[in-house]
């Protein structure tokens, strides 16, 4: 075996034969639907192995080194390299897109309508964005086993303590979630900014990449109650000093993109920019970075907050209808998208 | 830090950082009015800069908003954002409410 095929042959080990056969097992799980997804047919325009296998073949063709010991990479190998990386890539997002349809079979994942968008012009896939997917994919089956899990201990008679710990996990897997953002918002700010991997409806409610918290508290207290008095006054509170903390967030992003549209109308951002303004252009952008992990910053606050006035169980209540609240946004975008109505 | 020192609170900040705007805005919106002194407007500034990162550390964002109060440092958005959630900033600026315009 020479080493291009080795290179293409990775950690499952895989031979040549074993590789059609697993694609065209992809193909197949792609055309399960009835209709080849959208995204498949953006990354493999005839959803056939064939587009994959001809590039392997070219690489047999064009390696000379058969001793399959890694040596300074030639020109060759560097080719070699970059194919299979690409190849890599492909399968990725291959395997993504057949995880997003199990999920969206499960209604748990409902596709954005610039779902591929990290995939640039030239086809250069964002690994950063492409990585965050993955993840939120992840995220949202466990999700679902949190809220399963709230929703049986408010009607049980657990104690406070093992109450505490759900409640403490579900935290977490929030708090998961806005560490993921800051790692995409790195990759990809205004991906992040828009919320493209959110279904359509809860892209309606976004403020700086999310839920905003002043909100999320206004929807969950009628809930929640009854309230004793101090955690009343707690929660009413703490959902002002959330309008506030938001008000001003909101007023220095606002004067950011006035700079930054500034910035694009004096050329200074974007391919054409000279490099002595390259700073002050990706200093702005930075500063977009900085807003949407502020916003997330403030969203876990929110949350920190609230599970310190609630009792156990009330955070309980409170976190399930959070949960199924963003359930109910994800099913309604799905209705909605499977329901369009013909123009009249 | 002299200049911490003598007023109530003091927001150190940089003309084009929209985050010192931001933390700005919400003092403004408690109804205190801070001080903001830029430092890329200081000769000195740069000096400034580096004290400032030592004082917010590694997990600062950046050596700006860095905010005093009654010449003690806070710390920069993150601390303040927390503290201003859990009901303590209101607290600690009644001493000076008085002081402010």
């Amino acid at each position: 075996m020479n080493s291009s095929s080795t290179q293409f042959v990775t950690s499952g080990g895989m031979g040549m034969y074993d590789h059609m056969h697993q694609l065209s097992m992809w193909g197949e799980s792609f055309k399960s639907n009835g209709s080849p997804h959208p995204l498949s047919s953006m990354l493999l325009p005839n959803t056939s192995p064939s587009l994959i296998i001809t590039a392997d073949m070219k690489l047999d063709n064009q390696s000379e080194d058969t001793s399959g010991t890694p040596g300074p990479l030639n020109k060759y190998d560097q080719e070699v390299t970059k194919s299979s990386e690409k190849i890599q890539r492909r399968l990725a997002q291959n395997r993504e897109a057949a995880r997003k349809s199990r999920l969206r079979k499960k209604g748990l994942y409902v596709a954005s309508g610039v779902e591929a968008s990290h995939v640039g012009f030239n086809g250069a896939v964002n690994s950063g964005i492409a990585t965050f997917e993955a993840e939120y994919g992840h995220w949202l089956e466990e999700q679902q086993k949190h809220v399963s899990d709230l929703r049986a201990a408010v009607t049980s008679n657990i104690s406070d303590g093992e109450m505490r710990v759900l409640v403490e996990a579900s935290l977490n897997h929030y708090y998961e979630l806005f560490r993921m953002k800051g790692a995409a918002a790195k990759a990809d700010v205004f991906y992040v900014m828009s919320g493209l991997w959110k279904s359509s409806a809860e892209r309606f409610f976004l403020w700086i990449g999310g839920f905003r918290p002043s909100e999320l508290i206004k929807i969950l207290r009628p809930k929640i109650e009854p309230l004793a008095e101090p955690q009343l006054q707690g929660i009413c509170n703490l959902g002002q000093l959330c309008q506030q903390a938001e008000d001003a967030l909101s007023q220095g992003m606002d004067r950011l993109q006035q700079t930054l549209a500034q910035s694009v109308a004096d050329g200074q951002l974007g391919e054409a920019s000279y490099s002595p303004q390259i700073d002050t252009a990706m200093e702005k952008l930075d500063g977009v970075v900085r807003f949407v992990r502020q916003a997330d910053h403030l969203r876990k606050a929110a949350l920190v907050q609230v599970s310190q006035i609630l009792t156990p169980r009330q955070a309980a209540r409170g976190l399930l209808v959070l949960g199924e609240y963003f359930e109910r946004l994800r099913a309604l975008s799905q209705v909605w998208a499977t329901n369009t109505r013909e123009p009249e | 830090m002299g200049l911490a020192s003598e007023n109530g609170l003091v927001i150190f900040s940089k003309s084009s950082c929209c985050m010192c705007y931001a933390v700005n805005m919400l003092f403004q919106g408690i109804g205190v009015k801070p001080v903001m002194y830029d430092i890329d407007q200081d000769p000195e500034g740069r000096e400034m800069e580096k004290a400032l990162m030592k004082l917010g550390g590694a997990a600062a964002a950046g050596p700006v908003p860095a905010v005093f109060i009654g010449g003690k440092f806070m710390g920069s958005t993150n601390e303040i954002m927390s503290a201003h959630l859990s009901g303590q900033l209101v607290q600690m600026l009644k001493p000076f409410h008085h002081s402010m315009s």
